[in-house]
């Protein structure tokens, strides 16, 4: 098989990209938990119109780690999965913004030859090293949640409920998370936490919220709504949002979040009064 | 189901978690046992999430039009030019109507039509719309759906997960006919900790190996190295050389990103302009200087003909007739006359990808694609039993037959491979799709092999209650896990690392195989470029040998996991490419110039590779297809051949896709 065209990814930025270019990047680094971090630089070639990307830049880094005071160094580690963001594995915070590293272009980024380039771990979840992060609470949350719908087993029972499409659209749209924690780490409320047990009084975050808004959504997933806004009640949840709305700003996806945390707050109060009337 | 009930000390490890794996962990809970889930990444960041275009079933509108379960059969057999065991096909297509009733009522999304009926696309290789679809990432919703079912499972207890652990090796015990697998041997990539976990049955779920030839669309764990773990150790590797190449998809530094195949279905058109060296902006260039090759040459099917066809097609149109947009390698895929909303509520998911990857809006300008590997059709070998019914007058209506022929629901043998206990689910197995997969079956077969085959392996483990494996000694694991730590040792070495030259750099032997195989076995293949290549895979594996590591620690070593990937990656690319020169034909994806005919004669027969641990090369032998259902013919989609006479080349890589 031949050679496809390169591609051009850079038609979006203002002027052109330099052609060959070296783009530096500084990397914080951390050789496991409970470590020190320390930075250390590398300078990357780059071809514009090569579809260079923050991967494949940590890729070149790997195969010839040395910095650049010529010192011989470890493969940075990072986390990565389908590098077309629907997986949400590649998240880190790249010059001061949380966002996938794989749909970062280095020719919109990082255009001119010296451009630097800041890669650091999300500062919400513990480092297991360098780059890579353990986001355990994330799927945690979905547990306490009962994000799934109730069904009564795999049998062939027929299909499912019909929906109207707007209904439909909504979900779907919420059903997109990938669980990346971009929200979580631009929410000021959203703390890091490495211990489990503090997980459950600790905020809960968008992402969670949103998650509820979808199964609470879905005709046989709200058999456990109430369940779910018990969830969001009391210490950690949706009243712990401080309305600072950045969740909805860097969310790769979109998704409403800010409207899913009114709604579920407003859902949650009038859980909470129809509990107190009924005394539990 | 289950005729005998399952111990209540037994567990199956199910190695994978998506979609095959997470829908084979949900049936075998259902069944009754504890499962451990094995997976290098968090089960939801699984490489189904990719998967976009959507998911064939017939449905009663399609019905309605004349299409049946019986015509999703023959399409996948047509399409596969039957190579494909036609039982394991017929159950797959008459399951598919239940298994979408079945996501439906997990919560799937899927789109839905102003009535709130699901909605159906158009797809490949079919005349009927029969493709359901949620927007353009229908992988990541049923995978979602998926997920949240075993988590469910997780939070009562009955799922344990391993997530951040690479499977190293099946652990087999027992010699000949009494060998049985009882367990694996995995390592936490965190801790690097190597560990052994005994099952009473293993089902590999370890998806393909696009890895294989480089930058493909698939995620950077699909090396195939679990795969080739399991071909080392005796199972058999089935059709390697079968791989599949799609025709559209976005080249870039990291990996080429599929834009799928629905944007076809919802009327994209391939397209180049007539005139080379026409470089115009492809909005001003009319009508009648548009080359819409495929239209042309596939009156019936135009832009939806199977994947290896419309491959070899844009191939032939950039590389052999110099045709390709602006003189490269690329040619148009265009959406942008159709209306945005429509485009947005349908493909938005695709659209973006190709505006956040290319830089472009493809709502206003056409999309430039070119083919990148995709799907492996190969993998384990894997069996049945079949079963003989009579036809259901319904989802059998056109079958013409007294008899069909379907799978025996339950039985112990349902997906295992050559090694009993150890199994092979989803892409990773070589059933169903034959010489070439069907764009939206690839979902269907990896949950289809989970909610079936969980059946079989359920009442393989409760034939063995009385002897579980936890009861099995443990110096059969011991030493399992002390071979693995020899492994490991001999790539750390002494621990003095140092620099690795470019002979032994892994990043580099990586990236000569990915060029190596790309270049010898994809979509165009000849003995000659073949064996040359074989020459480079023994080079490589020398090399590989000696690789140097520049990280010898032993917490979160990335470069370990890495380099012995691709030392396992260069002995089941020899598999691949030893079936590619041994099959002196061209079907489906294979497609030899020297070779340019189907030959049913001699070939219409399973490529079998077999590990010899000797030589540390592959044996190969033959096994016939299993048919009965649907006769072979000529797979030619209604090709005018004249039509591609028009433009005075010699189409040679086209032509023979008729044959």
């Amino acid at each position: 098989m031949v050679s496809p065209a390169s591609h051009n990814g850079s038609n979006n930025g203002s002027g052109a990209p330099a052609r060959s270019r070296t783009v530096r990047f500084r990397i914080q680094r951390c050789e496991g938990p409970a470590k020190p971090s320390r930075w250390e630089e590398f300078d990357v070639p780059v071809e514009a119109g090569a579809g260079a990307n923050v991967i494949s830049c940590l890729q070149l880094i790997a195969a010839n780690p040395v910095t650049v005071d010529g010192k011989r160094t470890t493969p940075v580690v990072w986390d990565s999965g389908c590098l077309e963001e629907v997986c949400g594995s590649c998240t880190m915070v790249i010059n001061g913004r949380v966002r996938q590293s794989c749909s970062c272009l280095i020719d919109n980024d990082a255009p001119n030859d010296g451009d630097v380039v800041t890669l650091q771990p999300m500062s919400k979840f513990p480092v297991v090293r360098d780059l890579w992060v353990d986001r355990a609470r994330m799927f945690d949350s979905l547990r306490k949640i009962k994000a799934w719908v109730p069904i009564d087993g795999l049998h062939d029972q027929g299909a499912g409920p019909r929906e109207r499409p707007k209904t439909q659209q909504t979900r779907y749209v919420h059903s997109t998370c990938m669980s990346c924690g971009c929200c979580l780490e631009a929410c000021p409320q959203y703390k890091l936490e490495e211990d489990p047990d503090d997980w459950d009084t600790a905020f809960i975050g968008a992402a969670a919220i949103g998650q509820v808004r979808l199964f609470n959504k879905h005709e046989t997933g709200a058999e456990l709504a109430g369940e779910r806004l018990d969830a969001l009640m009391g210490p950690g949840g949706v009243t712990d949002c401080g309305n600072a709305q950045n969740c909805v700003k860097v969310c790769p996806k979109e998704i409403p979040l800010t409207e899913a945390i009114a709604d579920m707050g407003r859902a949650v109060a009038l859980h909470g009064l129809k509990k107190f009337f009924r005394g539990k | 189901m289950s005729s005998v009930n399952p111990s209540s000390k037994q567990r199956v490890i199910v190695v994978g978690g998506g979609l095959a794996g997470l829908a084979a962990a949900a049936r075998l809970v259902e069944q009754g046992l504890s499962v451990d889930l094995f997976s290098m990444v968090p089960v939801k960041r699984s490489h189904s999430v990719c998967a976009q275009g959507g998911i064939n079933a017939c449905n009663e509108i399609a019905r309605q039009q004349g299409f049946s379960e019986w015509m999703h059969m023959d399409e996948t057999l047509y399409g596969g030019d039957f190579l494909a065991d036609q039982p394991p096909v017929y159950e797959m297509t008459h399951w598919a109507p239940k298994i979408i009733d079945l996501l439906d009522r997990m919560g799937v999304p899927f789109n839905r039509t102003g009535e709130g009926y699901r909605d159906l696309r158009l797809f490949g290789g079919s005349l009927f719309k029969r493709t359901h679809f949620a927007g353009a990432t229908t992988g990541q919703q049923l995978m979602y759906a998926l997920d949240e079912q075993v988590r469910r499972h997780e939070a009562e207890g009955k799922v344990v997960k391993y997530e951040f652990w690479e499977f190293l090796w099946p652990v087999i015990e027992g010699e000949g006919d009494e060998r049985r697998c009882v367990g694996i041997v995995a390592q936490d990539l965190r801790t690097m900790q190597i560990r052994a976990f005994p099952a009473d049955a293993v089902a590999m779920a370890t998806g393909g190996c696009g890895l294989v030839f480089g930058k493909s669309t698939n995620s950077v764990m699909c090396t195939g190295g679990a795969a080739s773990r399991c071909y080392q150790a005796g199972a058999w590797y089935a059709n390697g050389e079968f791989i599949q190449v799609h025709p559209t998809a976005i080249p870039g530094a990291d990996k080429c990103r599929l834009m799928s195949e629905s944007a076809r279905g919802e009327g994209g058109r391939v397209w180049v302009p007539r005139k080379k060296g026409d470089n115009r902006d492809p909005r001003q260039i009319d009508e009648k200087d548009r080359w819409y090759f495929l239209e042309e040459k596939y009156p019936k099917y135009g832009n939806l003909v199977p994947r290896d066809i419309a491959t070899r097609e844009i191939f032939d149109v950039c590389v052999n007739q110099g045709l390709g947009v602006k003189g490269e390698n690329q040619v148009y895929l265009d959406l942008s006359f159709k209306p945005r909303e429509e485009l947005d509520r349908k493909l938005k998911g695709i659209l973006e990808i190709y505006e956040k990857f290319a830089g472009e809006d493809p709502r206003e300008v056409p999309m430039r694609i070119f083919p990148a590997v995709h799907y492996s059709m190969g993998g384990l070998w894997t069996t049945f039993t079949s079963e003989k019914r009579r036809p259901d007058p319904v989802m059998d209506l056109d079958s013409g037959l007294n008899e069909v022929i379907g799978l025996k629901l339950g039985a112990p043998d349902t997906m295992a491979t050559n090694i009993p206990g150890l199994y092979a689910l989803g892409e990773v197995n070589f059933a169903y799709h034959g010489g070439t997969r069907l764009g939206a079956n690839a979902l269907l077969s990896c949950i289809f092999d989970g909610l079936f085959a969980g059946v079989g392996i359920a009442n393989y483990a409760a034939e063995r209650a009385d002897a579980p494996a936890s009861d099995i000694h443990k110096s059969v694991y011991d030493g399992a896990v002390k071979r693995e730590e020899e492994k490991v040792k001999k790539f750390i070495g002494d621990g003095a690392s140092g620099a690795p030259d470019t002979t032994t750099n892994p990043y580099e032997i990586a990236k000569e195989m990915g060029d190596e195989m790309t270049a010898a076995s994809t979509v165009v293949k000849t003995e000659e470029r073949m064996l040359k290549a074989m020459d480079k895979l023994h080079e490589l594996q020398d090399r590989i040998s000696r690789a140097r590591l520049s990280d010898n620690a032993m917490w979160t070593n990335q470069n370990l996991s890495f380099t012995r990937a691709v030392s396992d990656m260069l002995i089941l690319a020899e598999a691949i490419l030893a079936g590619g020169i041994e099959r002196k034909e061209s079907r489906g994806s294979h497609h030899r110039s020297d070779y340019p005919d189907r030959d049913d004669a001699n070939f219409l027969k399973t490529t079998i590779a077999e590990f010899d641990p000797d030589s540390g090369r592959p044996k190969l032998s033959w096994r016939e297809v299993h048919q009965g259902l649907a006769q072979p013919r000529v797979r030619s989609y209604g090709k005018i051949e004249s039509a591609a006479a028009k433009t005075d080349t010699a189409p040679q890589v086209a032509a023979s896709a008729a044959s």
